[in-house]
């Protein structure tokens, strides 16, 4: 049995009943990552002592049956924007590159209180800001189906590390799509959860008011049961919000009859790559045939979404990314004249590219004469974007649509034209803007090869609709691996 | 001067607020402490910390914009002002810009010309920066984030002053208030209470403003009085000369008395406010500010009418024992121990001030106890101490709050009651000094002065004057 | 395009934002920005009169922590990423009163 194909919950209980010790599951995480890294390159810190160190201490509370969490003694791979105490957590930045948290991050604690093994912390566009994982300052991250294309992003090590088997599960966060498409394009599954579900404490902010952590795993029951776990009330975090309940694994039956499912018209437009649209519209046929009602209907501002996210998302963080600033932690210039030269050259030589660009947009959004125009017009537009939402959601239990409008691009494609990955974003990004729940789950497999992914979207605190459908949807189609040829 | 010019004056006025922990986190606001101690990962801008709003915040900050007749704002917000500089640990305060805390009030105060209102634009919750240590041996700065987020609120007032005396009644009665409410101590010394001065001249009459500028570091009514009246001739001269004021803001230097510009290159003063994701809206119900208002304590002009109509104090003793909140405490405390008012009163207006000024202390930082005060009084009523023995006793009282039957006892201060003893002493006196007895007895009656005097210094103060006076005249 | 970005202007910018673009960078951070704007400029098709600027996507209000004290001492772990400290305090270039 090669350990490493289990899903978390299939690990979780092999555990249980002593069929699989923890550190075994933890070197054949570790032996996995030794076989592929240097081709993938889904990690930017691997904690191999660490986790072998923990793997023992759980597995000893285990047998002293004083751990019964499902995920038990099973290794998870971080996104490095959330914060490790004393594991090096970098945002892919060279800003950060030596910064090692001193707090865990909630939804850590969280984990860590479920007898969960970190096992590294996983590669990310620079500060989250991306598509593709390329623009991490530690290298790109592979797509595991084809080392030709990206992994998508910015959670594209998560999503990797998760299909090539590094780790059983990842740890993501989402700020427009970042869990979503990675998952897409790796061919796993992936949760968005309602906004404030997850703490953010801890979470290196990008886009505050759209942040969210979230799970990446092999299948809807992980992500459930992850997510069950991850998800938290918590008093650090102002905008976290206490829901009624926390329970998302009794929505794991697989039944969908008379759930009433509804598909944006306008998410078929232009743009899309007709293989995806047809992938997508099958999936929705497989659970109509299920019991699901599902129609067309239109949903309002979908072409809009995208600019509001950019303005929004932008702003909020040239004001997050000014705390890098070479004065409390993190990279400071070698030479400089005066503070205001160590500001610029610490900030110019630590950021990347795509990473001042946004800083330069979102400062200039929310400059002084241009506020109106562009930052207000936009959560303007962010109301009307909810508003329709609203709408939708009073006729349909779930949104169903594709999560991007091709599957994986080739390396060093979306670089060259920035505004084109923006626009990639178009069916993710207003789900962020509405704090809505939205998951992707794999349902096809293009000409090239590439993995397609399904999104469902549900209304704010609904995610057990969405999980029910996904759930449902995934019962009637077996996972696949990628082959991996290096 | 061939034109008039009238002076126009706003104040922007940053009080730090007596919460026990800081504004968006649970450290302490502690004063003192090595560098850095009082901080944590929200406070020094660690990257993933978020903020948690402290109540007791939200409260004082309602609480000084109904003293001062404030609109509440029942809908409000945080917005995050950005600006980079290394106490800033964020580079951008948490602050108020769209929808402040309070708006619209106003207080009213005293000027030799009749009463005026101030108006008070605005008072807005924000977080202080931390402190920025300029260090001796090498080029450099020291950061120590022990002040940062310290909560303050900053009350901007409508330019409606004009004069440096109008300005300081308006600090003097804001800091009173504020201090009344317990909301602050309110030291401009130590920085606790913090006035910038906005100010333009114009042609008196005209109705445009001037250009104004900002004046910082402003820590005493002397250095404001001094900065306001520096300014305002720097910027007539100017406009004399036919030269333009620059908007900016200016630092107050009260040792050379002369002012100068803040301003470089690098900074815009764009700060690109914007809501404050991290932090959810404040909504005041009317219930929750009647609940404030009515806790909210006595304030100086009830407690000073309360003193004329309670305790018989006159108007001008009333004033000076309200002046600061710190001796009207005293004063309450004290009367309701001996219940003696005036002779409080008289304790407090006299030798407590006297030493005040000889010991350059402020009212807040007086440390002695009303219990202690309160002994003396009545060891001086039952006659047990005679007035120059209490007067000293009160000194050290003053320093070290001891307890004045203890010290009376054990150095043996009191009056010696023992007549016997007290006419054998005046019989010596009266042999000893026969020059003065002799005048006395010859009509110089002020002569038995000098006999007093001579009696009191054998019985080392320990006598009654009057008893003695009395058996003098007796035996002579 | 509606927005044309001046080189004063991407100056400006680049001070507030503390960056130091080279002219490369510079010319091609313009070209987006501009580009970028144009298509943001799109939102202005959209009537938004009388519309409620949304920044908070839930109506959550009054989040609060009690004034009491429970952070100690953390000074050393804060001070442990500092890139350059003297004693207990975060060191940085002098700056000007
Ligand atoms: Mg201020
Ligand atoms: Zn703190």
């Amino acid at each position: 049995m090669d350990i490493t194909r289990l899903t978390a919950i299939e690990l979780g209980k092999k555990i249980k009943s002593k069929e699989v010790g923890v550190v075994e599951a933890i070197k054949a995480s570790l032996e996995k990552i030794e076989k592929y890294e240097q081709e993938f390159n889904c990690y930017v810190t691997i904690d191999k002592e660490g986790a072998l160190k923990r793997g023992e201490e759980i597995q000893k509370l285990i047998d002293e049956g004083t751990l019964d969490s499902p995920l038990a003694g099973v290794p998870v791979a971080i996104k490095d924007n959330i914060c490790t105490k004393g594991l090096r957590t970098t945002c892919s930045s060279k800003i950060l590159s030596n910064f090692k948290p001193t707090y865990n991050a909630e939804a850590v604690i969280n984990l860590e209180k479920a007898g969960a093994v970190i096992i590294g912390k996983t590669n990310m566009d620079e500060f989250a800001m991306g598509s593709t994982t390329e623009t991490s300052a530690f290298g790109e991250t592979k797509n595991p189906w084809n080392k030709e294309h990206v992994p998508g992003g910015s959670s594209g090590g998560s999503c990797a590390a998760v299909a090539l088997e590094e780790c059983f599960y990842a740890l993501g966060s989402d700020t427009g799509g970042s869990i979503r498409q990675p998952s897409s394009f790796c061919g796993v599954v992936g949760i968005k959860p309602t906004y404030g579900t997850v703490s953010r404490y801890g979470l290196i902010a990008y886009g505050s008011s759209l942040d969210q952590i979230g799970p990446i795993a092999r299948s809807v029951e992980d992500c459930a049961n992850i997510l069950e776990i991850i998800s938290s009330f918590d008093v650090k975090d102002s905008t976290s919000i206490k829901r009624e309940e926390y329970d998302f694994t009794s929505a794991l039956v697989d039944d969908v009859k008379g759930m009433k499912i509804g598909i944006p018209t306008d998410y078929f437009k232009e743009g899309i790559d007709e293989e995806v649209k047809k992938a997508i519209l099958k999936a929705a046929k497989t659970l109509e045939e299920k019991g699901a009602i599902v129609e067309e209907f239109e949903l309002g501002l979908v072409d809009y979404a995208i600019y509001a996210y950019y303005v929004i998302a932008s702003a909020e963080a040239s004001s997050n990314l000014a705390r890098f600033d070479g004065v409390k932690y993190g990279y400071r210039t070698k030479d400089y004249e005066n503070l205001n030269d160590m500001y610029k050259r610490t900030r110019s030589e630590g950021f990347g590219t795509e990473v001042k660009r946004r800083i330069m947009l979102g400062s200039f959004v929310l400059s002084s004469g241009y506020y109106d125009a562009y930052y207000l017009k936009a959560l303007k537009v962010k109301a009307l974007i909810k508003e329709e939402f609203n709408k939708a959601f009073k006729k349909y239990d779930v949104i169903l649509g594709p999560v991007a409008p091709t599957t994986a691009p080739k390396l060093g494609e979306s670089l060259s034209d920035p505004i084109k990955m923006y626009l990639g974003d178009i069916y993710t990004v207003s789900i962020n803007l509405a704090g809505l729940p939205a998951i992707s789950v794999p349902c096809g497999i293009d000409s090239k090869g590439l993995p397609i992914g399904l999104q469902l979207i549900g209304d704010c605190f609904k995610e057990k609709n969405i999980i029910r459908a996904a759930y449902a949807y995934e019962k009637t189609r077996p996972y696949i691996r990628p082959t991996i040829n290096i | 001067m061939s034109k008039q010019y009238e002076t126009v004056i706003g104040l922007e006025i940053h009080v730090e607020l007596a919460t026990k922990t800081k504004i968006f986190c649970s450290c302490s606001t502690e004063f003192g402490g090595k560098p850095n101690t009082h901080t944590c990962p929200v406070c020094t801008g660690m990257p993933g910390s978020l903020p948690v709003l402290n109540k007791q915040v939200v409260e004082y900050a309602i609480a000084v914009g109904l003293a001062t007749n404030c609109e509440i704002t029942q809908y409000c917000k945080f917005d995050r002002k950005n600006y980079f500089y290394p106490d800033n640990p964020q580079n951008y305060q948490i602050s108020q810009l769209y929808l402040p805390i309070c708006r619209n009030g106003g207080i009213e105060i005293d000027t030799p010309s009749g009463k005026k209102t101030i108006g008070i634009r605005e008072i807005h919750m924000e977080e202080d920066a931390g402190k920025l240590i300029h260090d001796e041996w090498e080029e450099c700065s020291l950061v120590d984030f022990n002040r940062s987020g310290v909560p303050l609120i900053e009350i901007v007032s409508k330019p409606d002053m004009r004069s440096a005396e109008e300005v300081i009644a308006y600090v003097d009665k804001l800091r009173l208030i504020i201090q009344y409410l317990g909301a602050s101590d309110c030291k401009l010394q130590e920085g606790s209470m913090r006035v910038d001065v906005n100010l333009s001249v114009r042609e008196l009459g005209s109705k445009e403003f001037g250009t104004r500028t900002e004046m910082k570091n402003l820590n005493s009514y002397k250095a404001i009085a001094r900065a306001i009246e520096a300014e305002k001739n720097r910027q007539i001269e100017l406009l004399e000369e036919g030269k333009e004021v620059i908007q900016e803001t200016r630092r107050w230097d009260d040792n050379k008395e002369t002012s100068y510009s803040m301003r470089s290159k690098e900074d815009a003063h764009d700060y690109r406010y914007f809501p404050e994701p991290d932090l959810v809206p404040i909504v005041i119900s009317d219930e929750w500010i009647e609940n404030i208002r009515k806790r909210q304590p006595e304030l100086r002009e009830e407690k000073l009418k309360r003193y004329k109509e309670q305790f018989n104090i006159p108007d001008y003793d009333a004033k000076i024992l309200t002046s600061s909140k710190k001796i009207a405490d005293i004063f309450e405390a004290t009367t309701a121990i001996c219940n003696k008012p005036k002779k409080v009163s008289n304790w407090l207006m006299g030798e407590t001030m006297r030493l005040m000024k000889e010991e350059g202390i402020e009212a807040e930082e007086l440390s002695f106890s009303p219990e202690n005060l309160a002994k003396l009084i009545e060891l001086v009523e039952e006659g047990a101490i005679n007035n120059s023995v209490a007067k000293e006793v009160f000194e050290i009282i003053f320093k070290e709050d001891i307890d004045p039957k203890k010290y009376v006892e054990e150095k043996g201060l009191k009056i010696v009651k023992d007549e016997g003893l007290l006419i054998k002493t005046i019989k010596e006196v009266i042999e000893e000094n026969p020059k003065s007895v002799e005048d006395y007895r010859g009509g110089k009656k002020k002569a038995i002065g000098f006999l007093v005097g001579q009696t009191m210094k054998k019985m080392k103060g320990k006598a009654d004057p009057s008893m003695i006076n009395k058996i003098l005249k007796e035996l002579l | 395009m509606s927005q044309v970005i001046s080189d004063e202007l991407m100056e400006y910018i680049a001070n507030l934002a503390k960056l130091e673009l080279s002219e490369k960078e510079k010319e091609q951070a313009k070209k987006d920005m501009e580009r970028m704007l144009s298509y943001i400029d799109k939102l202005n098709e959209l009537d938004t009169e009388g519309i409620e600027p949304l920044s908070h996507i839930f109506s959550v209000n009054n989040v609060f922590r009690e004034d009491v004290v429970t952070n100690g001492d953390d000074s050393e772990n804060i001070l442990s990423n500092a890139p350059e400290r003297k004693d207990e305090a975060f060191k940085v270039p002098k700056t000007v009163e």
